[in-house]
């Protein structure tokens, strides 16, 4: 008796949407275990988990500032990926992102709020994208390898930045910790509600609607589907495949940025170590949940925000390390992976040694 | 003295097409035994079956005297049956020495291997060949990679050994070295079973050959009792001449010229060798000729995917386009049916809708603006769905879920929707059914009657017979003769085909 695999002729749509929240079922089932193992209730847990993030305006709005770096840096991911270019660099576009948008705060002299913010945008716009854009030619050009290349590089934009913070940028007025000076009001995005939710959240749903009208709706966004179902087919119709690779990549590495934008302008109001926790990288699983859709970034970012707040609070109540949200996010990366198996293939128990 | 393999009535189907009807063949030991046939006359698919990739559905296959049975390559492998694909089965990364030792079976943990190398080192003496085995493969010749594949055979003592068209990526210089190792093998008593397009060396190093065509093994013929004519028109088959179709050509005026032009692949031999032809408005040139002979070569220098090293292509108007600015554009004139459908000739995930643009979706017609109307695209796909008889699926479905003749139709379909001057078709009928083939006859026959000329490449001699005005014959990119299919033979086209003669 054994198992086989065998490609499936056509996959059933309902398994196809349903797959992301099955992936998430099962990690939250599995990561149970790991919780009963620190000694606490998964279900009380869990409970806990959305009542702390969902359940008050201060856990919502929370959740919602952590929502919105993700939605931007998934939304540049997915680009790129809908081009079936892996584009891994997210988090040091943020970086770099957040290292232009400082850099118009602190030294342009801008006084006046929306040209100010508008520089900021712009700044970080450009460097997430030339970020990105360093991969784009190496890819287009010389067929380097974009996921070592944009991999690398964030080691490198994290690094730059704690130089400009611990060097040159360093608030001389600090006590020398490693922070530039606070940005001026100019320099900072409107906050709601009297909490730390800030416009950038906004923002981020019109860029999400933005792409998804640059990739369902613009001749753009159909050449972009055409090289990432078949490169060949792209190339024989005419289409200038290694420009559009770099294209993609620097967009898809300033949508990026503007994340980083989005971090000092609306919430940090300066340029500091560890801007990013790592958003770039749960982009990275975001975008794989979310297919091809921009509002399922927009959702599943959501739920990731939910998971991060949640996840604060359980460190707060039951002493849990944050390795359990990172180890949560993994679970469901590879249970998403699993079952894309699932979805290309039907497996059947065989019984006998036949090879039929 | 009994054969070492024989293959009885072998059939196998796959869902919709019989790829093997009905196989019979046998091989002696010490016999260098060729199979001659067509593409798409069951070569491959008889291979896969021998080394136990397929299964036939009847028939029986006998090793020794012995029935056996293969449920995967590693029960053939095990009996003693190797092959060298066409494609090499090798890791570039690795070293000679360790993709001849993956070879072999039963390797200790703690090897010598200085024990392994002497071994392997008195194989490659043996055949006088010269390989460093601690060099990576990819940084030897494709020439000296099919060494290497051909050792792992011998290492393990393999009786009979398949070679999957061995010379199609050798030098002139190397297939005759290999013929000589081929030689000493079958004199050692191996049984070697050689698949050839090329009536040269068929004819040179076959002890018999077996012509497959259409899936049947037509017939088994020794040395002597053959020659190349008598090969190619076996393997073209004898059949009538079908009634010619079209109506003749009577624009004199040209529609493309292409004088004295070369081109050479990446290994620097040429695919095109000084290759000239006229096209008139409205003809349809036939180019028949055996797989590889510089076909595919001149397609793709028409259509822009590859560049041509000497020799100039003229428009209809006489300016040289061959490598000016103005041939992107005037290339983008030329529909192109590809060989390849699926490879690149669709975009698989994609739309029926979407693909049916996939050429002129930036013309005015299917934009406003940077936005595309998709109501013009969706009354494009109706209209040519309806035109073309596409059995497209519901609206949105993906071109992947088509059957390969609907596939071919939403190709052509976009293909010849901008009123090309010229059309260039790689096999088009290939492996569709025959109402699909007959729609693009149809297609190519009315296009001619509207002006537009048709370069047909084929290798369906009824097919070429049927619509072409004048049909040119290649032989190893070279032009090997032209013909008026009104009055040729096929054994004359089949001559040419093999390089016998030229006119």
């Amino acid at each position: 008796m054994k198992l086989v695999a065998e490609k499936r002729q056509t996959s059933s749509k309902l398994f196809r949407f349903s797959a992301p929240l099955i992936s998430i079922l099962v990690a939250l089932f599995v990561a149970g275990f790991l919780l009963l193992a620190a000694g606490v209730s998964p279900l009380q847990a869990y409970l806990e988990i959305i009542k702390e993030a969902l359940g008050s305006t201060y856990g919502l709005s929370e959740t919602l500032v952590k929502t919105t770096p993700l939605i931007f840096a998934s939304l540049g991911v997915s680009l790129a990926f809908r081009m079936q270019i892996w584009n891994i660099g997210a988090e040091g576009q943020i970086y770099m992102g957040a290292c232009g948008a400082t850099a118009v705060a602190l030294f342009s002299g801008l006084e006046n709020h929306v040209m100010m913010i508008t520089a900021m945008f712009l700044a970080a716009f450009l460097c997430g994208g030339a970020w990105a854009g360093v991969a784009g030619i190496l890819r287009a050009r010389w067929r380097v390898n974009e996921v070592i290349v944009t991999l690398l590089m964030n080691y490198i934009a994290i690094l730059a930045v704690d130089y400009l913070i611990y060097g040159p940028w360093k608030d001389p007025k600090g006590f020398n910790f490693p922070l530039t000076a606070q940005f001026s009001d100019a320099a900072r995005l409107t906050e709601y509600f009297n909490t730390r939710l800030h416009s950038g959240f906004f923002l981020a749903l019109v860029c999400a609607l933005v792409l998804y009208l640059f990739m369902e709706r613009t001749v753009w966004g159909y050449e972009i589907k055409v090289i990432g179902s078949n490169p060949k087919a792209a190339q024989y119709a005419g289409m200038r495949t290694g420009l559009a690779i770099f294209a993609v990549l620097f967009l898809s590495g300033a949508i990026a940025g503007i994340a980083g934008f989005s971090e000092v302008a609306g919430l940090q109001h300066r340029l500091q170590h560890g801007i990013s926790p790592g958003y770039g990288y749960t982009a990275i699983i975001i975008a794989w949940l979310a297919k091809r859709s921009a509002l399922g970034v927009v959702i599943v970012s959501f739920l990731m925000g939910v998971l991060l707040v949640g996840g604060d609070s359980l460190q707060l109540s039951w002493q849990l390390p944050v390795a359990f949200v990172y180890a949560f996010q993994g679970l469901i990366l590879f249970f998403l992976l699993a079952s894309e198996f699932f979805i290309q293939n039907r497996v059947r128990l065989v019984r006998g040694t036949s090879h039929d | 003295m009994t054969d070492l393999l024989q293959v009885k009535n072998i059939r196998k189907t796959f869902p919709g097409v019989v790829a093997l009807d009905d196989i019979s063949l046998s091989i002696a030991p010490g016999e260098i035994h060729t199979l001659l046939g067509e593409n798409g006359a069951g070569k491959s698919t008889l291979m896969n079956v021998l080394t136990g990739l397929y299964r036939p559905d009847c028939g029986e296959i006998c090793f020794d005297g012995e029935p056996v049975s293969f449920g995967s390559p590693r029960d053939s492998l095990a009996m003693g049956i190797g092959m060298v694909h066409q494609h090499f089965m090798l890791v570039p990364a690795h070293s000679v020495f360790e993709n001849i030792l993956l070879a072999l079976d039963k390797i200790p943990n703690f090897y010598s291997r200085k024990q392994y190398q002497q071994k392997i080192q008195q194989v490659l003496d043996d055949f006088e060949l010269d390989l460093d085995l601690d060099a990576p493969v990819w940084s030897l010749s494709i020439g000296a990679q099919q060494w290497i594949e051909l050792i792992k055979l011998l290492i393990r003592d393999c009786r009979l050994l398949i070679l999957d068209e061995p010379t199609a990526v050798l030098t002139p210089q190397e297939s005759a070295r290999l013929f000589r190792v081929l030689t000493r093998l079958r004199d050692q008593g191996k049984s070697i079973l050689f698949i050839s397009h090329k009536m040269r060396e068929v004819m040179e190093i076959s002890d018999r050959v077996t012509v497959l065509k259409k899936g049947r093994s037509l017939t088994t013929l020794a040395r002597g009792s053959y020659d190349q004519g008598r090969l190619a028109s076996l393997m073209i088959g004898e059949d009538q001449v079908p009634e010619w179709e079209k109506a003749p050509c009577q624009d004199e005026r040209l529609a493309l010229e292409i004088r004295n032009l070369s081109v050479r692949n990446d290994r620097g031999l040429s695919d095109l060798d000084n290759f000239t032809m006229k096209l008139q408005r409205g003809q349809v040139l036939g180019v028949a000729g055996i797989a590889g002979n510089g076909q595919k070569a001149l397609a793709e220098v028409l259509t822009g995917l590859a560049d041509a090293s000497s020799g100039k292509i003229l428009a209809d108007d006489g300016q040289d386009i061959t490598n000016s600015t103005a041939r992107s554009s005037y290339i983008a004139g030329i529909a192109h049916i590809p060989e390849d459908r699926k490879s690149i000739g669709i975009a698989p995930d994609m739309t029926v809708d979407d693909n049916l643009i996939m050429k002129s979706f930036t013309s005015p017609a299917f934009r406003r603006g940077i936005f595309q109307d998709r109501a013009a695209i969706r009354n494009n796909a109706a209209e040519k769905i309806e035109q073309f008889a596409i059995k497209a699926g519901p609206t949105g479905n993906p071109v992947r879920y088509l059957s390969g003749g609907n596939i071919q139709k939403v190709i052509i379909a976009r293909e010849l929707s901008e009123q090309p001057s010229v059309l260039v078709a790689l096999y088009p009928t290939r492996g569709l059914d025959i109402g699909s083939a007959e729609y693009v006859h149809k297609v190519i026959v009315d296009g001619a009657k509207q002006g537009m000329s048709t370069i047909l490449i084929s290798e369906d001699l009824d097919e070429l017979l049927k619509l072409s005005d004048q049909i040119v014959v290649m032989f190893r990119g070279r032009l090997a003769g032209c013909v008026d299919p009104r009055s040729t033979t096929r054994e004359e086209i089949g001559l040419l085909m093999s390089g016998e003669v030229q006119t």
